[in-house]
């Protein structure tokens, strides 16, 4: 089926394209059909920069077991970064000119 | 059937509409070469976009007779390739309902305009599109046959409803004008065997004309070839079906 779950969330960073690098600013994240998976359903995740049009999205379809695992490394490596004090909040940085 | 010594011919292109409000959307027509008159058929794509399937699907109705025509009811999100622009509305949680149904008027207006095109116009939807389809001919009331396939959300629970889909498609029943065919796969999720009973035995509450076909060993999008969920024997076996409905009802 076609779920319609999906999120979005604004975020900070940059994507690979092809050869080129962009700026991403939204994070569009669905569990629904899959593009490329071989699967009914998966996690996708889309960095897109919607003022750049349609084109300009660098996607990820994850199985369900693959977005778990993936989003318990992310929480790690920042849990171990902060534990470090070398967490830096670009994000906030740039927010703030 | 299609003889080794007969003569074919068909045109198949892009053309505009006028669609919802007026705006201006593109689709894909492909009709038979020849005076006619021919039926016509609306073909309606699934969420993931107006892809390469949805043409050769619309093609296939023209090689068995039809004027068929598939309306990229994404147009207004921009352009690209079909997953990039099917990605997007994908984030956006799908497109309005009440947008789709005056696109679909519109690409059916087209075809009754058409020359070639006899007083019958039938259509047809997979996956979303299969409850668009359903959606169209309760609420439009201009087709003669609906052809759903699979169609998810026909059966909504009150808390599943959304801006964009305020509506059960099931509640209209009642309404349904014209003869249908639906097509399900017995390991699909959505819709899933019970709401599949339920939408039969709404269809039967009302009196309506119309066939249903469960397969099993098939489940969401058995006719999609570029799909891990192509199932070659029910997929031949449903579009016979799916065919031989339409013959009936539209010629």
């Amino acid at each position: 089926m076609c779920t319609m779950i999906t999120h979005q969330v604004k975020i900070y960073g940059r994507g690979k394209s092809g050869q080129e690098w962009i700026e991403v600013n939204e994070a569009n994240v669905s569990y629904d059909h899959p593009y490329g998976m071989p699967l009914e359903h998966a996690l996708n995740i889309d960095f897109v920069n919607e003022a750049k049009g349609p084109a300009a999205r660098v996607a990820v379809e994850l199985s369900v077991e693959a977005a778990r695992e993936l989003v318990k490394t992310i929480q790690a490596v920042l849990a171990e970064a902060d534990q470090q004090g070398v967490l830096e909040d670009k994000h906030q940085a740039a927010a703030a000119g | 059937m299609y003889q080794t010594n007969q003569y074919e011919g068909m045109i198949a292109e892009t053309v505009t509409l006028q669609g919802h409000k007026g705006d201006t959307i593109n689709a894909y027509i492909a009709r038979p070469l020849g005076a006619g008159p021919f039926p016509g058929m609306v073909v309606i794509h699934h969420a993931p976009g107006w892809d390469e399937w949805y043409r050769e699907c619309t093609r296939r109705f023209a090689h068995h007779g039809y004027v068929a025509i598939s309306p990229n009811l994404y147009f207004r999100d921009g352009h690209g390739t079909a997953e990039d622009v099917g990605a997007k509305v994908r984030a956006a949680g799908g497109v309005p309902d009440d947008q789709v149904l005056g696109d679909l008027d519109g690409a059916n207006k087209l075809l009754r305009s058409l020359p070639y095109v006899s007083g019958k116009v039938g259509v047809f939807g997979t996956c979303s599109g299969g409850r668009h389809g359903f959606l169209a001919a309760c609420k439009n009331k201009n087709y003669d046959a609906l052809v759903e396939c699979w169609g998810g959300g026909v059966v909504m629970k009150p808390e599943e409803l959304t801006p964009k889909r305020p509506v059960a498609a099931i509640d209209y029943t009642k309404d349904l004008p014209c003869p249908m065919i639906g097509l399900f796969g017995n390991d699909d999720k959505s819709p899933s065997p019970e709401q599949v009973n339920l939408h039969e035995a709404e269809l039967k509450k009302h009196g309506k004309n119309y066939e249903f076909h469960r397969y099993d060993g098939a489940g969401h999008g058995f006719f999609y070839y570029d799909r891990p969920a192509y199932r070659q024997e029910q997929a031949m076996d449903g579009w016979k079906k799916v065919l031989a409905f339409c013959e009936k009802n539209l010629k």
